[in-house]
């Protein structure tokens, strides 16, 4: 057969292809509950994270609240049966490249307890900073302890009372809509579940 | 030795970064800081010595015809797998370098080596040039990424060198990335042809 026949061309091509999707298939069952439980581990160090103790499982108590069109997924964490906060995971769509996946813990009086994000493009260096600068020891820096039926969360160049990260405006309008957005929910939440009872 | 001579080639003749210019799309995109370059240049390795020697073992089996797609199936397949299990055991690099990993399919220094080196040359010599083109190539990232890093951000590998406010941004940004790169390609030619 001729080596540079359209059947030989047809025919390597395809056992290469064939050979490395199969490659694929199997790497792929050996690591897709690996890769699952990694995603699960980086939610429930989250949610330890940034909620006040708990003995539940807020993965099962999970709730949805729509806010702005937004489908936002609202865990609550109970300690002895009674409800100690809700983590709301908020994605903000607005950031400087890409989403930026974050969720935000409340404790049972409507005070931000902490914050976490999961995942972002952000640039290296400037918005990637918001992990940190959003908890600065810097009071108006830091969302963490503010209620959300007092605090506005804007940066200050929009009339609120956060300070943005420096060269970095886009990201932080982008997380504190997400937070915003995130309170919103929380509220909701909070006024389903004193309805229902 | 020959093979040792493939390697030093690789890092220093025929430097990916410095000299052939190929890779400039991760090569400007991950070196924000020390860290990211070093993991991204390590990844490229880890891909480019196994498509190495595939392609040069399957390379008397491929017609010319299909060489190109052949190699970039060997290529994407690869670094599919190496995302895979990047995603399962090493969940906070992929975080880090996000979208650049699957973008390694693309990076042109893969493609040229399996066209350039791979394809005609035995495995073992490809295993080498693998290895030292690789190098090369995370050696450039990683200092890139650190002087990117000293510059803008006063830290290097995340430990303070000075204080932060006294780094120019400019140098975390896509314009310092171009700066920084070009004067790093002109001290490194420079000190190539005294040598």
């Amino acid at each position: 057969m001729n080596k540079n026949s359209m059947l030989s061309m047809v025919c390597s091509l395809g056992i290469i292809t064939v050979l490395t999707g199969l490659i694929l298939g199997v790497v792929n069952y050996y690591t897709k509950d690996a890769i699952a439980d990694a995603a699960l581990q980086t939610k429930i160090d989250a949610l330890a994270d940034i909620l006040p103790e708990f003995d539940n499982n807020p993965l099962e108590q999970r709730n949805f609240a729509v806010v702005n069109g937004d489908t936002l997924i609202v865990y609550a964490a109970t300690k002895e049966g009674e409800p100690v906060g809700v983590a709301v995971e908020s994605p903000a769509h607005d950031g400087f490249s890409g989403d930026i996946s974050l969720m935000f813990g409340f404790n049972a009086e409507g005070a931000v307890s902490g914050f976490k994000v999961l995942a972002h493009s952000e640039t290296p260096g400037l918005g990637a900073k918001m992990e940190d600068w959003f908890r600065d020891s810097v009071a108006s820096r830091s969302v963490i302890g503010r209620n959300i039926g007092a605090a506005d969360f804007s940066v200050t160049k929009d009339g609120g009372e956060i300070d943005g990260i420096t060269a970095a405006t886009i990201t932080s309008r982008a997380f504190l809509g997400a937070l915003r957005r995130a309170a919103e929910a929380y509220r909701k939440y909070v006024s389903e579940t004193k309805e229902s009872k | 030795m020959k093979y040792l001579d493939i390697i030093y080639k690789g890092v220093v003749t025929d430097n990916p970064t410095f000299v052939l210019l190929l890779g400039m799309c991760p090569t400007l995109g991950t070196t924000g800081s020390a860290i990211t370059g070093m993991s991204m240049g390590l990844a490229t390795m880890g891909v480019l010595i196994c498509s190495n020697v595939v392609i040069s073992a399957i390379k008397k089996f491929v017609p010319a015809g299909v060489r190109i797609p052949a190699y970039i199936v060997v290529i994407a397949g690869f670094v599919t797998v190496l995302q895979m299990l990047m995603k399962a055991y090493l969940p906070a690099l992929d975080a880090m370098l996000g979208i650049f990993i699957p973008l390694i399919v693309v990076n042109c220094i893969l493609l040229g080596r399996a066209e350039a080196f791979a394809g005609k040359n035995n495995v073992l010599a490809s295993l080498c040039d693998g290895v030292g083109i690789g190098l090369g190539f995370t050696i450039a990232l990683t200092l890139l990424g650190s002087v990117r890093e000293i510059l803008g951000t006063g830290k290097i590998f995340g430990a303070t060198v000075y204080p932060e406010q006294y780094g120019s941004l400019v140098f975390v940004l896509a314009p310092g990335a171009f700066i920084a790169l070009g004067f790093m390609i002109a001290l490194f030619n420079n000190i190539r042809r005294r040598c």
